[in-house]
């Protein structure tokens, strides 16, 4: 239980280069929609949502510096949303 | 008969300024516990949320030309300052949340009211687009006009789109209250290097809101817009 979130302040500096990265990855998602890559683009839209999810939860939320059971915690829900994907899909997809 | 512990420490005993519920060994374990119950928390709102994303994800694969169609109607500019506006927020947030751990109360306090008037930015612009949706007849109901072979699955779409956005707005309106009761606490001097989790806690709200309208905004506004 060592770097907890409440002992840790993280430098400024941080912060605004998340923040700085945040919105270049903004302007790369506008950017890239303009171009016709055909199924591709909701591929790279996501890829980039995610890495802002990423950017966000990890320096934002602190779980870079948050206990194991924070990640836990944190991951279960993502588990439990792709469980609901997959179920679903897996009945529409065998139609 | 007492008074709970923490309440007693908080109104008089000096020498332990830091409020630990009795149930907890340390001011460390109740602030991890108050962290992992945001996190679960934050869990559920992934599931419920986590319903919409599916009814999404079903109906783009069924209807994959519909969506893109209803998509050329989304204003992408608009959408993109959004983005901005709430990403601009967190950033607010998590300098004030720095801001209350350094025990800052003065810089605490404005990051969070940066954050609200961040907030109800984006809340404004929310409303001006909803207003140009209904002006172009584009609320689903007994109003929707579109024309095309496609109109029950492009009204489909933007029932998706205000059920997500407004569900989505209805948190903002929901963390800007949690944020006007934070600014009033550090007003009145709660928070300390050594207890600030409330400040923390309500952050993580804050980001978790912003993490949806990061997927939201692909998925309502960047679907494809080259028909």
């Amino acid at each position: 239980m060592q770097g907890l979130p409440s002992e840790h302040i993280v430098p400024l500096k941080v912060y605004f280069t998340v923040a700085s990265a945040l919105f270049v990855l903004l302007a790369l998602t506008v950017g890239v929609s303009l171009i016709d890559l055909g199924p591709f683009n909701i591929v790279v839209a996501l890829v980039i949502a995610v890495a802002k999810m990423l950017l966000v939860v990890l320096f934002f939320m602190h779980v870079r510096w948050s206990s194991r059971l924070v990640w836990l915690f944190a991951s279960g829900g993502i588990l439990w949303l792709a469980i609901l994907f997959a179920l679903t899909m897996s009945d529409f997809l065998t139609r | 008969m007492s008074f709970p512990h923490w309440r007693k420490s908080t109104v008089s005993d000096h020498a332990h300024p830091t409020p630990v519920a009795h149930q907890f060994d340390d001011r460390e374990q109740q602030t991890e516990v108050g962290r992992l119950g945001m996190w679960l928390f934050l869990a559920t709102e992934i599931l419920f949320f986590g319903g919409l994303f599916t009814a999404y994800l079903v109906m783009r694969w069924k209807w994959p030309e519909a969506f893109a169609v209803a998509n050329s109607k989304m204003d992408v500019t608009l959408g993109a300052i959004n983005t901005a506006v709430l990403l601009t927020s967190s950033l607010t947030m998590a300098l004030g949340v720095r801001a209350a751990q350094l025990g800052r109360g003065k810089g605490s306090f404005a990051l969070i009211i940066a954050t609200m008037v961040f907030g109800l930015a984006f809340l404004g612009i929310k409303a001006v687009e909803y207003a140009r949706k209904f002006q172009e007849g584009l609320f689903p109901g007994p109003g929707f006009v579109f024309e095309g072979a496609t109109g029950r699955q492009v009204e489909t779409f933007f029932s998706l789109y205000f059920m997500m956005t407004g569900l989505h707005a209805l948190h903002m309106v929901v963390g800007i209250g949690i944020l006007t009761v934070i600014a009033a606490m550090i007003r009145r001097g709660r928070f300390s290097p050594d207890y600030y989790a409330p400040v923390e806690i309500s952050g993580l709200y804050w980001h978790f809101v912003d993490i949806i309208w990061i997927f939201l905004f692909p998925l309502l506004y960047l679907i494809h817009p080259h028909l």
